[in-house]
């Protein structure tokens, strides 16, 4: 088999266009890798370790989408986090005692600033912004869900990548006490998930910490968690352990777990099918009309957009790929 | 008779009662009497018909080992009932998907059976029980003759494609669907096993007169 090499990324090509185009601002947050306070804005991200507790200096954001919003509890009580059960209930049933601090991130691989840093540590230099994005799961259903989070490029930059960093891989807790679903040996633990360089330093992958203004729950993925939007759920890995900086690609977990049905990329694309069911249009749950039976006769599936509806900010980073083959 | 009375006017009733009992929690949750379906009803509803229409699969293909181990003849009026609602159920999901899944666009269904091997198998399961539940009565039964019996050994098959489909369809925890694949294999085995002896022992049964006339 051939295995097309990705689209090549040269360094100078790091810089995405968005922040190309938006020089104010890159220059704005480039600056907030080295220093906490910006002119402007307050720098100085907290997050509460209390459960639900309310974040402060939440930033709005020009990504947001103004689409209806999932309730809390359909995005607290439906969702996969297989680390703590494979069932979209079990996330919630079984990640109540879960403990989410003390924690701590270890950075390794090709950048100048590696080593284990405390969670505190790695969100302070940064504000807080509120990305309200459309969730699209590999499985066709689809939600509206307000993240709280800091931009990934800012965190990448923070840790200053040499250009030997292609790849920026992430690795879930693997801890089987603290997270039941890993007694399973459904997928290979940890879960492990990456992003091209280029990928991670676009305007729309944040890290997130929160949802609703709040302190982000065990079951979405506590204490912080990867958003990015043109891709299925599964890319957006949680509960993250380890940033790497890597020359290589790693295999990443649904790729370990099934080659065939799901990619690298795992762009959101309706014209290319998983091999068991249509890609083509998704069920965006919550969005049926109020009332027990039209909760259920009305609800309509709606067509999925290539890239989940964000090519305008993504589509420049796939120029060239067979999105077929690199599904 | 007696006992043939009492099944007949309480115990089948209060059967018939106890097997409606899933359908009913899906009524009564999606009023949420009884409890709620969830973030996704429609998947909900679609996976609970889906999986009590497999647990009817096996609880019919459960009468005859279990009549035949125990000596309870009387299970076997319990049968056809029990087999109907399988059949109930599998057409309950069905027009879950049909309606509210595909919200009846011609397209999406099509390709979903022709282009989607497990809802083929699936559909193909539906249609074995179609024609068993539409050959269900006494005097339909009556007139097939034998033919009757090789059709209704359909459900062999339609236990197969069901638990194949349910296992093919998850993403990729598949211990729900191999807990139906043991059962289905103890049933099916049992059978196996039990005409293998048989054929064994015939010979010398009909020496002694004493072969004991079996429906299946």
């Amino acid at each position: 088999m051939l295995i097309r090499k990705p689209a090549d990324i040269r360094p100078s090509e790091i810089t995405s266009r968005e922040i190309y185009l938006n020089r104010r601002k890159f220059i704005q947050s480039t600056a907030l890798a080295g220093s906490s306070l910006i002119a402007g804005r307050a720098a100085g991200a907290i997050i509460p370790e209390e459960r639900r507790a309310r974040l402060t200096g939440i930033e709005n954001s020009e990504f947001s989408t103004s689409e209806a919003q999932n309730s809390y509890a359909d995005i607290t009580t439906y969702n996969n986090y297989y680390e703590f059960g494979t069932n979209k209930g079990d996330p919630f049933r079984n990640s109540q005692e879960f403990e989410p601090r003390p924690w701590s991130i270890t950075v390794s691989g090709h950048a100048d600033r590696t080593g284990t840093f405390n969670l505190e540590d790695i969100v302070k230099p940064h504000v807080l912004e509120e990305r309200i994005y459309r969730l699209r799961c590999v499985e066709a259903w689809s939600m509206v869900i307000p993240w709280v989070g800091i931009p990934l490029a800012d965190i990448v930059k923070q840790f200053a990548p040499r250009s030997a960093a292609k790849y920026v891989v992430f690795r879930t807790l693997n801890d089987r006490a603290r997270m039941p679903g890993q007694r399973s040996r459904v997928l290979q633990w940890p879960y492990i998930e990456a992003l091209t360089i280029a990928e991670a330093v676009n305007p729309l992958a944040i890290l997130a910490v929160g949802l609703y203004g709040e302190v982000l729950p065990n079951q979405n993925g506590a204490p912080i968690r990867l958003i990015v939007p043109w891709k299925y759920g599964f890319k957006s890995i949680k509960g993250i352990v380890s940033i790497d900086f890597s020359e290589t690609r790693p295999r990443t977990s649904w790729e370990i777990a099934a080659p065939h049905e799901y990619g690298f990329y795992a762009n959101v694309n309706p014209n290319v099918d998983h091999p068991r069911w249509s890609q083509a249009r998704e069920r965006r749950i919550g969005s049926a009309p109020q009332g027990a039976l039209q909760s259920i006769f009305g609800a309509k599936k709606q067509p999925t957009l290539m890239f989940n509806g964000y090519g305008e900010q993504v589509a420049h980073l796939y120029d060239g790929l067979d999105l077929r083959r690199n599904f | 008779m007696n006992v043939i009375r009492q099944i007949r006017f309480l115990w089948k009733p209060l059967v018939f009662v106890a097997c409606l009992i899933p359908a009913a929690l899906v009524v009564g949750d999606t009023f949420a009497i009884t409890g709620t379906l969830g973030a996704n009803p429609i998947e909900e509803i679609q996976d609970r018909f889906g999986n009590w229409a497999l647990r009817f699969i096996l609880i019919t293909l459960a009468v005859t080992p279990l009549r035949q181990i125990s000596g309870w003849n009387w299970l076997v009026r319990f049968r056809r009932m029990l087999g109907l609602f399988a059949f109930f159920y599998v057409l309950m999901h069905f027009l879950t998907w049909l309606f509210l899944d595909q919200e009846l666009l011609l397209s999406a269904i099509s390709e979903d059976i022709f282009e989607r091997p497990f809802i083929t198998i699936g559909f193909t399961a539906f249609l074995i029980l179609i024609a068993m539940a539409a050959t269900s009565t006494i005097a339909i039964r009556r007139r097939m003759g034998r033919r009757w019996q090789q059709l209704h050994y359909g459900i062999y098959v339609a236990g197969i494609l069901g638990v194949w489909h349910y296992w093919w369809q998850v993403k990729l925890d598949a211990s729900d669907p191999a807990i139906y694949a043991a059962l289905l294999a103890a049933l099916l085995g049992y059978r196996l096993w039990r005409r293998k002896r048989k054929v064994a022992a015939q010979p010398e049964r009909n020496r002694h007169g004493n072969r004991r006339l079996e429906t299946h």
